[in-house]
């Protein structure tokens, strides 16, 4: 199935649970937040989401800024 | 004379000083930097995971969450939704509810949207976050930022990574004179004397970035930074003498010789 990852078409095998999604993408989800159709996912919540077709996650750390 | 510390949000901060950690040669220089400037807060942005290059270090390697605040930004974000959705991701990355709210109205400038500062401060305000809107120098917005709720107001000295330095002072003067929150000056300080100045006025903090990070010495003009903000803060509680057209002797002008 294809889910929009960080404004980018991406292929997952089937649905998966945000947790899921992150370790495939070898993150750490300690140090990133996520979003999921526009809604903050809060770190408890990453095993119990659900992520299906069409989906659109963001996912953001912090990098240098002012 | 005694002096009180910068306290936002019933939070004391030791330093004057905030810091941003964009734009540096290397982490390690900016870690550097940081020790050197003394800050207890630095800036950060939100940002998309990079998933094609995942081999860099992270920003939070050199931070040490123990010894500085984070203050994530809104960085690049031109509407009130865009900030507000930002913040709420800042808030779940870095746990904590303080945000430097940005919501940008021009691209060269990088002047603020007042309008959607304002209603954007409204709503996160109401969601429980300790909101540090970046501003325009303008007394009427700042207390219209106040009265939304913000902890503090950071009007800008100049546009950002200007170094033009404090390009109004006299507003700066009227709105830290409005203010019952913290007045932080951010962004346009270019070089120390900048940062004392704004300290002179009266404002309560500074906030920089690009005039450490882009010094050809960053760890020295963070040195710098730390005391100019001391030096301006003790001229500026010790109250400085009023200005006079003409000279007034500083000698006696009894007892000269040959008179």
């Amino acid at each position: 199935m294809t889910i929009q990852l960080n404004g980018e078409a991406f292929e997952t095998s089937g649905p998966l649970s945000v947790s899921r999604l992150l370790a495939t993408l070898d993150i750490d989800p300690r140090r990133v937040a996520v979003e999921h159709n526009r809604l903050v996912v809060r770190k408890a919540a990453y095993d119990s989401t659900l992520v299906g077709a069409g989906d659109e996650i963001e996912v953001v750390n912090f990098v240098g800024g002012g | 004379m005694p002096d009180t510390s910068l306290t936002i949000a019933g939070r004391t901060f030791r330093s004057r000083l905030i810091v941003g950690t964009g734009k540096y040669a290397s982490f390690p220089v900016m870690a550097e930097a940081h020790a050197a400037s003394g800050a207890e807060m630095v800036t950060v942005a939100v940002r998309r995971v990079n998933l094609s290059d995942r081999a860099r270090e992270s920003l939070l390697d050199y931070i040490d969450t123990s010894r500085y605040a984070l203050l994530p930004n809104t960085a690049g974000c031109y509407t009130a939704d865009d900030a507000v959705r930002a913040a709420r991701l800042g808030r779940e990355a870095g746990l904590s509810n303080w945000v430097k709210l940005e919501v940008i109205g021009d691209e060269r400038t990088l002047y603020p949207d007042n309008e959607a500062l304002v209603e954007a401060t409204h709503v996160l305000v109401k969601e429980g976050f300790v909101v540090l809107p970046y501003t325009n120098d303008d007394p009427v917005v700042c207390r219209k930022l106040e009265d939304a709720g913000a902890a503090a107001v950071m009007p800008l000295g100049a546009p950002i990574g200007s170094g033009l330095g404090i390009q109004n002072p006299n507003n700066i003067r009227i709105i830290k004179e409005f203010a019952s929150v913290p007045v932080i000056v951010d962004a346009g300080v270019g070089t120390a004397s900048d940062a004392a100045v704004a300290m002179e006025l009266g404002a309560d903090g500074v906030l920089m970035n690009t005039a450490i990070a882009g010094a050809d010495d960053p760890v020295a003009m963070a040195t710098a930074m730390k005391l100019a903000v001391e030096a301006g803060r003790l001229a500026y509680v010790s109250g400085r003498i009023p200005r006079k057209r003409y000279a007034t002797a500083s000698s006696p002008l009894e007892g000269v010789v040959g008179t």
